[in-house]
């Protein structure tokens, strides 16, 4: 699947991360290496606390490793500073939260215009967005009048809003129904298979794993393959 | 301001609450500001209006009451007369004193001795300026006291008489009573203690031994700044500029200091309101910050976005608060010492303005710290 003529979307090379001070010190991240070629959609799995989290925050430029190497697009950027780390989030990655995590305050097409001003980017669609992932008739709606699966689509349009080439998910499928689940996922399969962009997903939910290229286990700080896929 | 116009209409109730309570400050700093411009033009007004530059004092005299308290011969008044940079030097006479209208009203006035032909003469609203031995012409305030054109003047103890002659233009008080001027060498002979009962006659003003004036009123050449120092060391006095002779005037360092530090305290109470909200505001929308964070937003971005909020929080409300205070100042009783001036309720508004942001902007400035790494794995 990889282009050899183009970097990797993702590429983790042996980081490691401890969290805490003195007794209450742990490994986050064990080691870890992790290639995410483009258009692909990768799954993370594993328990509360095996590091998924930590895998998501030095993947998106949130967090550094304390060792190894974080490369998007062959930008090393575990060197960028704090001002130059946000500039290229807002450029390259797209985030979908747990729950959405909409602002209160702001409608489901003023989510996606308040991420595209802040990016400068006069050619998005945020309109065409919702449409795209079927909010289009709640785009005047605030996240206090939609429903979980609602909020999550929202979410998604607002991630993908500035065209990134990146899409970190974290727990999409946290609060909704089974149906809900697989409608979302379903969305992001389609969102990296049809315009290149690289997902990396972490979730609990094992039903929704159907859809992903690749899905890796974490465990201690530690990525493998799993032993079984359901 | 995208986020910041969404948020304040959102959120209208919270910001509405504290809207109510910039406003009401805003209403206090209005009255304050009134009673502050009141005090001041009561106390001080007859000095405001007044061409000098600065009021000469004997040497030695304390600042309270000081007007009433000094005493200047011709020879100092000659020295300031001659003293380089200079345009004019002028004695004048400052007396508080008790009289009665001819129709038995009782009356308080503060007695400006001035040359009639000086620059300390006032301009008239209405009458005739100084000159008649006997004439007074007092503040325009003084009508509501019962004075008009030829109203006379009985002054207790001497039982001289003097006449309404002319109204000053606007207020003329000092120390919270009205200025009646009149020719100093009137004056001289009211202060002297020699003066018979009735109208002041010619005659017994020329006959009256006492050259002493209250102050030496100085008026410097255009765009020369006299050496006073120099001057007074050599005139035997101590030299105020006009803005520093208000503090000689009966009670006024007292009053204004009193207002100011309510105002004082008004002002700070703006700033910490303002930043208590705000830092509440800003701690119930740290997961909402984290979350524009890790999307990519800078800390730059948010705070000048906060800081838009609170200036149109504070700006809407100061607004309405002023025109209250304004609408509440229009109802005040005659009595009561209230003035409001534009210039007074700009500054105060503006510091309200300004003090309040700066709260807010001590308390947003917690955005920076907001990790966007607590955006992962959050609820909402």
């Amino acid at each position: 699947m990889t282009d050899h003529a183009t970097p990797p979307a993702l590429e983790i090379i042996a980081a490691g991360l401890e969290l805490g001070d003195g007794d209450a010190r742990v490994t986050a991240l064990d080691n870890v290496t992790l290639t995410v070629a483009p258009g692909e959609f990768v799954a993370i799995v594993g328990p509360s606390g095996s590091g998924k989290s930590s895998l998501l925050a030095i993947a998106g430029a949130l967090g550094k490793p304390d060792s190894g190497t974080v490369r998007i697009h062959g930008t090393d950027v575990t060197t960028l500073g704090r001002s130059a780390a946000a500039r290229f989030r807002l450029n390259t990655i797209g985030f979908v939260f747990q729950s959405g995590n909409l602002i209160p305050a702001l409608t489901a097409v003023d989510q996606l215009r308040l991420t595209a001003r802040l990016a400068k980017n006069r050619n998005a669609d945020p309109l065409g967005l919702l449409e795209a992932v079927g909010m289009s008739h709640r785009a005047g709606n605030r996240p206090g009048q939609l429903s979980g699966g609602e909020r999550q689509r929202v979410g998604i349009a607002r991630a993908l809003v500035n065209n990134p080439t990146l899409l970190l998910v974290d727990e999409p499928t946290a609060a909704l129904d089974r149906a809900r689940s697989h409608e979302v996922v379903r969305l992001l399969a389609d969102r990296a298979h049809r315009s290149g962009v690289a997902v990396v997903m972490v979730t609990h939910d094992r039903d929704v794993l159907e859809h992903c290229d690749r899905v890796l286990e974490m465990t201690d700080g530690r990525l493998s393959e799993p032993a079984l896929v359901v | 301001m995208f986020l910041a116009v969404r948020e304040l209409r959102f959120a209208r109730g919270r910001f509405t609450l504290m809207g109510i309570v910039i406003a009401l400050i805003a209403v206090l700093v209005v009255l304050l500001s009134g009673l502050s411009s009141g005090l001041v033009n009561d106390g001080v007004s007859g000095l405001k209006s007044m061409q000098a530059t600065a009021f000469a004092f004997d040497s030695g005299t304390i600042t309270d009451n000081a007007f009433s308290r000094s005493l200047v011969d011709q020879k100092q008044l000659a020295s300031w007369q001659a003293a380089e940079g200079v345009a004019k030097a002028e004695p004048m006479g400052v007396s508080i004193v008790n009289g009665e209208t001819d129709a038995k009203k009782q009356v308080d006035l503060t007695l400006f001795g001035v040359e009639p032909d000086g620059f300390l003469s006032p301009a008239v609203s209405s009458g005739s300026r100084l000159h008649a031995p006997a004439g007074i012409v007092v503040s325009e305030t003084a009508k509501d006291a019962g004075l008009a054109l030829g109203t006379r003047v009985t002054l207790d103890r001497t039982n001289v008489e003097l006449t309404v002659v002319g109204f000053t233009k606007g207020q003329a008080t000092f120390g919270h009573v009205d200025v009646a001027y009149l020719p100093v060498d009137t004056w001289r002979l009211i202060a002297s203690g020699t003066a018979k009962a009735g109208p002041p006659a010619r005659a017994e003003i020329s006959a009256a031994d006492y050259d002493y004036s209250s102050v030496v009123a100085i008026k410097a050449e255009d765009g020369v700044t006299p050496d006073f120092s120099s001057i007074d060391s050599t005139a035997g006095t101590m030299t105020m500029t006009r803005t520093a002779a208000f503090n000689a005037s009966p009670g006024y360092e007292a009053e204004t200091m009193t207002l100011t530090m309510i105002q004082v305290f008004l002002y700070a109470i703006c700033a910490l309101v303002v930043g208590a909200f705000f830092t509440v505001w800003t701690i119930q929308r740290t997961h909402e910050i984290a979350v524009l964070r890790a999307v990519g937003a800078s800390a730059g971005y948010l705070l000048r976005d906060s800081l838009a909020q609170g200036a149109i929080l504070l700006i809407g409300f100061t607004a309405v608060g002023v025109a209250a205070g304004v609408g509440m100042g229009a109802l005040m009783p005659a009595a009561m010492p209230f003035d409001l001036e534009a210039g007074p309720i700009a500054f105060a508004s503006l510091l309200t303005v300004v003090l309040g942001i700066i709260g807010a902007a001590v308390a947003v400035l917690r955005i920076s710290r907001v990790d966007p790494i607590t955006a992962l794995g959050g609820q909402r």
